[in-house]
């Protein structure tokens, strides 16, 4: 028997697994990727036809059940309002969450149950958040239902995915940073504001943005909250409203050709809507980078 | 103005281990005061409780006095922000805050602790950086960020950020651990300098360095494994290194352990 020693070519059998294992991952990604792709080409397929001006600037008033033409200009309009308040609820909220558990809450009973509720509200289905807003705002205090409730429904969806996304960029700020502008004299609110979170804020607004993504695309809360209206509403706290996902669920539900087209069209603006979220927040990040002024 | 510190009795936790135990000394104004011994020791725990930087680790907690001039450092009624403000800290490991420039590094300290007009701070960061020795290899970017800097020039524009405020005092923690011989002999004769007008204290692991910057060398070694660090003697540096009082610290400087 000889003992190896010294440098070695590397055996064929490690090149063959090396080899199998790189398959494998190329593999894995094609699976991954491949029904993402189709969904986009069905959707751009079937839904560039009606994409017009007609589409973005039109209702479905007065549109009879067997006509072509309408829009979702009214579902756009409440989509963003309803987007935008549900951020300015849960956005602000989790944020400070986030900073009371990685700042403050140092491991206690207070921050461990918070978590513990985090994680809970984390596995609420959607629509049990609308049957929630449902039953509180609007039949227990008699609110009407509105853009608002349905913003209500989707901050609940929102609220544990940026307090979990803000949570661990918080965590990833190194210490000897705190303890940087600490030594300096800086109080800890103030380190927060003015170091901590800028050095976190590219991470956070990718989570937020993530959050905002996933509930553009809710329908059931909106179901639940706005009702489902074919004109423009643009006032979110007062009276039924419409959503794209929504306008998409209803539109599909229709019998004719028409109304299935529009559903596609639909679905493709709400697409295009987050897609431009997103590419606003990588411009954000982008412009406040360091990397930038190099 | 610098300032003397007078330590008694002091001990310091974390959680419930006693990392340091009845440390009782005087760091002279307007010199330089050297902590050396071996690794574990808790030379760093002892730096940090002098500016009350210690306590901002979760569960960590000191017992003692620490005296600036007259005043009680953990009297009840200090503010430990303040304390931080007049005691300043250089790290062992340079840490530049990453989404500022080196301008705005420098001016950190005054802009988060209130209001200076532009040229204000203009004029006190081309002074930190000229004390530091720094400034001309920045003067042309300043507007850059300073985690673009080499280690070296990082750990000096972290020595400009904490003169840019002024302290009293300044604690440094191995300043010249990650440096190359030419960055750490800058950073020597820029404590030298620095000595005229503040109380320096300085953590190091080499012998020379001691040896060159400091005017009183202080030595901490741990009795065994697992129990408190202490303070084993301090004394004038050249009377340290050449005939010192105590056997464990002239077996520590020749090298026989640690
Ligand atoms: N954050 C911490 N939490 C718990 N224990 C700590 C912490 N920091 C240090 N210690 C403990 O306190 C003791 C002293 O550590 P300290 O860092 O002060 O040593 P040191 O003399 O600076 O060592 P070195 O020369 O290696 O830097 C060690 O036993 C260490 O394990
Ligand atoms: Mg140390």
């Amino acid at each position: 028997m000889t003992v190896q020693t010294g440098i070695q070519p590397i055996s064929s059998a490690r090149r063959a697994k090396d080899r199998l294992v790189q398959v494998l991952v190329y593999l894995a990604f094609a699976l991954a990727v491949i029904p993402l792709l189709s969904v986009l080409w069905l959707v751009v397929k079937n839904g560039i036809g009606r994409l017009d001006m007609e589409f973005l600037t039109h209702s479905m008033r007065n549109i009879g059940a067997r006509d072509a033409g309408g829009g979702a200009y009214h579902a756009i309009i409440g989509t963003l309002e309803q987007v935008l308040l549900a951020s300015l609820i849960a956005v602000p909220i989790g944020l400070l969450t986030a900073v009371y558990l990685v700042e403050y809450g140092e491991g206690g009973r207070l921050s461990r149950t918070i978590s513990f509720f985090v994680d809970v509200m984390t596995g609420v289905p959607s629509v049990v958040s609308g049957l929630f807003v449902l039953a509180f705002w609007i039949l227990v205090l008699g609110m009407p239902f509105s853009g608002f409730a349905g913003a209500l429904a989707l901050s609940i969806l929102m609220m544990p995915v940026v307090v979990r996304s803000a949570e661990e960029m918080l965590r990833l700020v190194p210490r000897e940073l705190r303890e940087a502008s600490y030594a300096l004299g800086v109080p800890k609110w103030r380190t927060i504001v003015k170091v901590v979170l800028p050095t976190a804020f590219t991470g956070i607004v990718t989570g937020v943005m993530l959050a905002v993504a996933r509930v553009a695309g809710e329908t059931a809360p909106l179901l639940l909250t706005v009702f489902v209206t074919d004109s423009i509403n643009n006032d979110p706290f007062n009276g039924p409203q419409m959503g794209l996902p929504l306008y998409v669920f209803d539109q599909a539900g229709r019998p004719t050709d028409t109304a299935v087209d529009r559903a596609w069209t639909g679905a493709l603006t709400l697409i295009l809507i987050v897609m431009l979220l997103n590419l606003v927040a990588r411009l954000i990040t982008w412009w406040r980078s360091p990397a930038r002024r190099r | 103005m610098a300032k003397q510190i007078e330590v008694a009795g002091l001990d310091a936790y974390y959680g419930t281990h006693k990392a340091i135990e009845g440390i009782s000394m005087t760091i002279e104004p307007r010199s330089v005061t050297a902590f050396i011994g071996p690794s574990g020791c808790g030379k760093s725990t002892f730096l940090r409780t002098l500016n009350r930087m210690h306590e901002v680790i979760p569960g960590a907690r000191v017992e003692g006095k620490v005296r600036l001039e007259d005043q009680d450092l953990y009297g009840a009624d200090v503010d430990p922000v303040s304390v931080r403000r007049t005691i300043g800290m250089v790290f062992q490991r340079p840490n530049p805050f990453p989404t500022m420039s080196i301008f705005d590094n420098v001016a950190a300290g005054l802009r988060l602790n209130g209001r200076h007009s532009r040229s204000q701070l203009d004029g006190i960061v081309e002074e930190s950086l000229k004390g530091a020795n720094l400034w001309n290899e920045v003067k042309d970017r300043l507007n850059k960020p300073g985690a673009g800097l080499s280690g070296g020039q990082q750990q000096r524009l972290c020595i400009a950020r904490a003169i840019a405020v002024r302290p009293q005092v300044l604690l440094m923690d191995e300043p010249c651990s990650a440096l190359d011989p030419i960055s750490t002999l800058a950073i020597e004769d820029l404590i030298s300098q620095l000595k005229q007008d503040y109380t320096i204290v300085i953590v190091t692991h080499n012998m020379q360095q001691a040896a060159r910057v400091s005017d009183k060398t202080a030595f901490f070694n741990l009795a065994a494994q697992g129990q408190p660090g202490k303070l084993v003697e301090m004394d004038e540096t050249s009377k340290i290194f050449t005939n010192p009082a105590e056997k464990a610290t002239e077996d520590y400087i020749t090298g026989r352990f640690g």
